[in-house]
């Protein structure tokens, strides 16, 4: 509930402010307001999709990149160093600009500008979300390990049943704010032509001269998705708390 | 005491274990034949845990031979040996997003192939056996310690090993919890299960214990029938650490 007046700081500076603003551009009550009002909001679509398709790929890379990370032996372990610090260092709008312009070109491959945007967001993700995977299946104390052994699990069903549950709980706050990492760089894929919120607003933006309203719709867009998803890794938290007492 | 012309169903020969420099086990060797009760006791740091979690490959030995029934202990054996051999811990390592009943079946089901209702009934007659059939659906940290601890050892029994080895099962409990873990385990002992347990409760030991294996600085010192060993010490080390541990 506290998260609502959040929003608050925002309405005043919308309406206090020594700005001129414009708000008749948006005004739901007039068929223009309202069908830029529809225009901006119609890129919450492509927003969602993009971010939940690419954490859920981000999430499954990062495992796969996680686990040599664990191995005993050096070279697996190079593998998952490796991948880290080359992924981390390119910025994510280096990335998606070289998927959707340079993959093509030396692969062959011709994504459309949505997965071109989901392979770039996930794999820039990957590289942290293994990080997180690491530190959480480290967390979980050795014992669990000896006692799946003990009892002849192999090392799939040790990971899938004993391991990585524990893992998981520790580690959701933090894919969470992962997520919400994710929605807000999905912004970057309008620079391809991805139609979500920010493309959506750009658009509006040059079209109506109305920067200052757009933008700051676009902000209020942004707050509300974030603040959903917020409210649902909590509720996640809060439900896996409650299972385990 | 088993029979002594029966071959041994687990032989350690000359087995060393190495943590960096430090050298845990030097030049181990010993027998347990089907069905011999076998406490290890020493000091802390003694070697008496790495000893048995040899036995089952927690630690990788860099020397020596360890067969179990039979089989030579190698990489490629791993399965066919932790199949055979049970382990139960000092920190009980129950899963704890688990409830009793699953972190009774998960090894019978994944690693044996058993249906749900044959794991559920194996589970079942084994918390019966360990006398906690009521709280099969609860969390560990739901039961007390040595609940959680009976849970453990229901948890090896589970999966049917012929050998049980217990590393200190009792020195994480309270003192009021001890007896009824040492109850189910003196139970287990006169069912004719091979057991090899490290552990202090020399009363136990007097109890069950075919073979006492005293340990010191990563050498079996005295090994022996409890109340030979008991009466006449052989060497001093065991003298002085039986004096510490029963006038303590």
């Amino acid at each position: 509930m506290n998260r609502i007046f959040l929003l608050v700081p925002l309405l005043l500076l919308t309406g206090c402010g020594g700005a001129n603003w414009g708000w008749y551009i948006i005004d739901p009550t007039t068929t223009t307001g309202w069908n830029n009002l529809k225009f901006l909001a119609s890129g919450a679509y492509w927003t969602i999709a993009l971010s939940l398709t690419a954490i859920c790929f981000s999430v499954v890379i990062g495992l796969l990149i996680a686990l040599p990370g664990l191995s005993k032996h050096r070279g697996w372990r190079g593998v998952n160093r490796t991948y880290v610090e080359l992924v981390r260092a390119v910025p994510i709008l280096v990335l998606i600009l070289w998927v959707w312009y340079g993959l093509p070109v030396v692969s062959g491959i011709n994504l459309t500008i949505f997965w071109a945007g989901v392979l770039a967001l996930a794999l820039s993700d990957s590289a942290f979300q293994a990080e997180i995977f690491r530190a959480g299946i480290q967390s979980v104390a050795r014992g669990q390990y000896e006692a799946a052994q003990s009892i002849s699990l192999n090392y799939r069903d040790t990971m899938r049943y004993v391991i990585l549950p524990q893992a998981i709980r520790r580690i959701l706050p933090a894919l969470g704010n992962q997520f919400v990492y994710m929605i807000k760089m999905s912004s970057l894929v309008s620079v391809i032509g991805m139609q979500e919120l920010t493309r959506k607003a750009n658009e509006l933006s040059v079209s109506v001269y109305r920067p200052l309203e757009i933008y700051t719709i676009l902000v209020v867009e942004y707050l509300i998705l974030i603040l959903i998803v917020s409210a649902g890794v909590r509720w996640l938290e809060r439900k896996m708390q409650a299972a385990e007492q | 005491m088993p029979d002594a012309d029966t071959a041994p169903l687990i032989s350690m020969q000359g087995v060393s274990k190495f943590f960096d420099e430090f050298q845990a086990l030097k030049d181990v060797s010993l027998c347990v034949k089907e069905g011999e009760r076998v406490v290890v006791c020493g000091p802390s740091g003694s070697g008496k845990s790495t000893l048995i979690r040899c036995i089952n490959r927690l630690e990788a030995h860099e020397a020596g031979d360890i067969v179990v029934d039979g089989v030579t202990l190698s990489d490629k054996t791993l399965d066919h040996i932790r199949g055979t051999v049970g382990m139960v811990f000092q920190q009980f390592n129950l899963f704890p997003h688990l409830t009793v009943l699953e972190n009774l079946t998960l090894g019978p089901r994944r690693a044996l192939g058993l249906s749900e209702e044959e794991a559920e009934a194996r589970a079942m007659l084994y918390l019966e056996r360990v006398r906690i059939p009521d709280q099969a659906n609860k969390l560990p940290r739901q039961l007390s310690g040595g609940q959680q601890q009976r849970v453990a050892i229901a948890r090896s029994l589970c999966m049917e090993p012929r050998i049980l080895l217990f590393d200190e099962p009792t020195s994480a409990l309270d003192p009021e919890m001890i007896a009824e873990v040492l109850d189910v385990m003196v139970e287990l002992a006169r069912s004719g299960m091979t057991m090899i347990v490290v552990t202090h409760e020399m009363g136990f030991a007097r109890k069950v214990a075919d073979t006492m294996v005293f340990m010191d600085k990563g050498e079996i010192v005295e090994i022996g029938p409890p109340e030979q060993v008991f009466k006449a010490p052989k060497s001093a080390r065991f003298a002085t650490f039986l004096n510490q541990i029963l006038n303590h």
